[in-house]
């Protein structure tokens, strides 16, 4: 009874193969849009209809269009400006807060962590309204501010670090504590060295997401000065919409560094995003 | 059972700011150390929550000044066809797409479920179109859903279903939005999947295994209870995503416009339209509380089933 042979070793290889092949069908299914979009980067006007993956002659001319014809460098760089500034500034508040929620005991601990967690499932759409009235009176229209400060605060991360830092054997700090050291001080020399891997991942989908948003840009600036590649390349469409190698070599530039980002760190972005579910 | 070496230590501690306790210092640095997180969610979600549930009952103008006019846009909404045909798509599209994003999700993550070199690779090439932005994916498939030329139109004249047209057809432009989203965030869900099948010890099934129990046996019996936890976290995300998530806003805001004939109108792209386009704020705004009141029910749900976000057994 323990040993019933449902198959041969031969047709278990063979369930196997079919097995892969499937995942391989579905996984170049997957991808293959992206690999069009690059493929219709560089081919000329007339051959962008054409089924052909490989271009018959491939050109750099829409790239260069793209980047020399369109204020395109300019939000390229206002994207890499927010990005970035929104990406430290979020890191270093919820390593501080992820470290205050696990580790340090105050009155209304508890609370507050439940509230911050219940605005986990906030999403911009439903509050957009709000948020531009807000934003409005503070005077942040059209400026970076605008574009920066609402983009920084969001539940996840916290979320994330705390159950991190309550991992951690609580012995590390102790002996800092021993030596007299500070609140801040544990802070800065214990915790945040103890967090580099953590730290590293979010920092990846921290600056993806900021790279990737679109409905806050566009709702906060309306001046082509600050816009982001997002919002610029949603544009572009409206104005070239028959030209769709322009449009795809605009969207291969926006799309082409965090693909890169993600073939270098694939396993850590993975990593993360399987463990936020339920850890 | 770190209590009572913490006593220990607290007691060696020379205390910084004479006149202070030790329990003091530590709650005045929890407060300070939680402070810009917990000020800035405040300020740009909080109030932002409170004030979706309340601009409805006001009439705003461009100028930002305030009127009450009580029921007013709710009255409106009630007579509005273009509300309703948006609660109807937005309704449609997450019947379609949540149980659609959960089949694919855990389909993905047993298709690839072994650790090997050739299933790691599956994985990210499954997971690539969560790198790109959802403008750049919108525009990418309006161009691959173009009438006649697009590739995808190529195809089903190929198929003998020449004609079709994917995103100008009010009948099928649901569909195929339906069919982008799951092609973009199935990787995201098969991640998660995978994250709960890891958690599954592997004796279940080497037990099951010695009792004669079958693959579709073991998998109704262990692998769907024991993901259970996963279930709902995956339920509650995608549905939430599903109402009134970015990713859908700036997909259809992108690749369709909500047309055509408002086929895919959903309720959050006739907010911003109302908002931004009409500068009806009250009016979009007592729109939103309607889904505000929607979210705070599905929060609830996921408080009431995983014990206040807990999912493990603390």
């Amino acid at each position: 009874m323990s040993n019933v042979v449902l198959f041969s070793r031969s047709q278990v290889n063979l369930v196997r193969l079919v097995w892969m092949l499937v995942a391989l069908i579905l996984a170049l299914m997957t991808i293959f849009p992206l690999l069009f979009m690059v493929s219709i980067a560089f081919k000329g006007p007339a051959e962008v209809f054409q089924p052909n993956l490989v271009p018959k002659a491939p050109t750099w001319n829409n790239f260069v269009y793209v980047l020399t014809e369109v204020s395109f460098v300019r939000y390229l760089l206002n994207t890499f400006f927010v990005s970035a500034v929104v990406t430290v500034l979020a890191l270093w508040f919820h390593t501080m807060a992820g470290y205050a929620l696990a580790r340090l005991r105050f009155p209304g601990r508890e609370t507050i962590f439940v509230l911050i967690f219940s605005t986990f499932l906030v999403s911009l759409p439903v509050i957009i309204v709000p948020l531009f009235i807000l934003v409005r009176t503070m005077g942040m229209l059209n400026s970076y501010a605008g574009l920066i400060v609402p983009s920084i605060f969001n539940a996840f991360g916290i979320f994330l670090l705390r159950q991190y830092y309550l991992s951690l054997p609580r012995e590390l700090e102790e002996a800092a504590v021993i030596d007299g050291a500070g609140y801040w001080r544990i802070y800065w020399s214990v915790i945040l060295p103890l967090s580099k891997p953590i730290v590293a991942s979010l920092a990846i989908l921290f600056f993806l997401a900021n790279w990737n948003s679109f409905l806050w840009p566009l709702t906060v600036a309306s001046d082509d000065k600050l816009w982001v590649v997002q919002v610029g390349i949603a544009n572009f469409k409206s104005q070239y919409s028959a030209s769709w190698n322009y449009i795809m070599a605009a969207s291969t530039i926006v799309a082409a560094p965090m693909l890169i980002l993600f073939v270098i760190f694939q396993r850590q972005i993975m990593e993360s995003i399987k463990t936020s579910g339920l850890k | 059972m770190a209590t009572d070496t913490n006593i220990s230590t607290k007691a060696i501690v020379r205390p910084r700011a004479p006149g202070l306790s030790a329990r003091k210092r530590e709650m005045i640095a929890g407060y300070l150390f939680i402070l810009p997180d917990a000020l800035g969610l405040l300020v740009f979600v909080g109030v932002p929550m409170l004030l979706a549930l309340t601009i409805g009952f006001f009439d705003v103008n461009g100028f930002g000044t305030f009127t009450f006019i009580g029921l007013a846009n709710y009255r409106r909404m009630m007579g509005d066809p273009l509300f309703w045909q948006c609660m109807k798509v937005t309704a449609l599209y997450v019947v379609l797409l949540v149980p659609s994003l959960y089949i694919a999700g855990l389909g993905l993550a047993l298709l690839v479920q072994k650790t090997n070199r050739f299933n790691t690779v599956m994985r990210s090439l499954f997971f690539a179109p969560q790198m790109v932005s959802l403008v750049v994916i919108a525009l990418i498939w309006q161009f691959l859903s173009a009438d006649k030329i697009g590739m995808l139109a190529r195809l089903f004249t190929f198929l003998g279903l020449g004609g079709v047209s994917l995103l100008g057809s009010p009948n099928l432009a649901l569909y195929t939005t339906v069919f982008v989203s799951v092609w973009f965030l199935m990787g995201f869900y098969m991640l998660i999947f995978l994250g709960g099948l890891q958690d599954i010890p592997r004796q279940y099934y080497e037990a099951a295994k010695i009792d004669g129990a079958s693959a579709v046996e073991s998998f109704w019996h262990i692998t769907m209870p024991l993901l259970r936890p996963t279930s709902f976290f995956v339920l509650l995300v995608s549905l939430v995503a599903a109402v009134a998530g970015s990713q859908a806003f700036d997909l259809i805001f992108v690749m369709t416009k909500g047309g055509p004939a408002n086929a895919t109108s959903v309720m959050i792209t006739y907010i911003y339209q109302q908002a931004f386009q009409y500068s009806a704020f009250g009016y979009a705004a007592a729109m939103a509380s309607i889904l505000v009141v929607i979210l705070l029910l599905l929060t609830g749900v996921l408080f009431l089933l995983t014990r206040g976000g807990r999912f493990d057994n603390e």
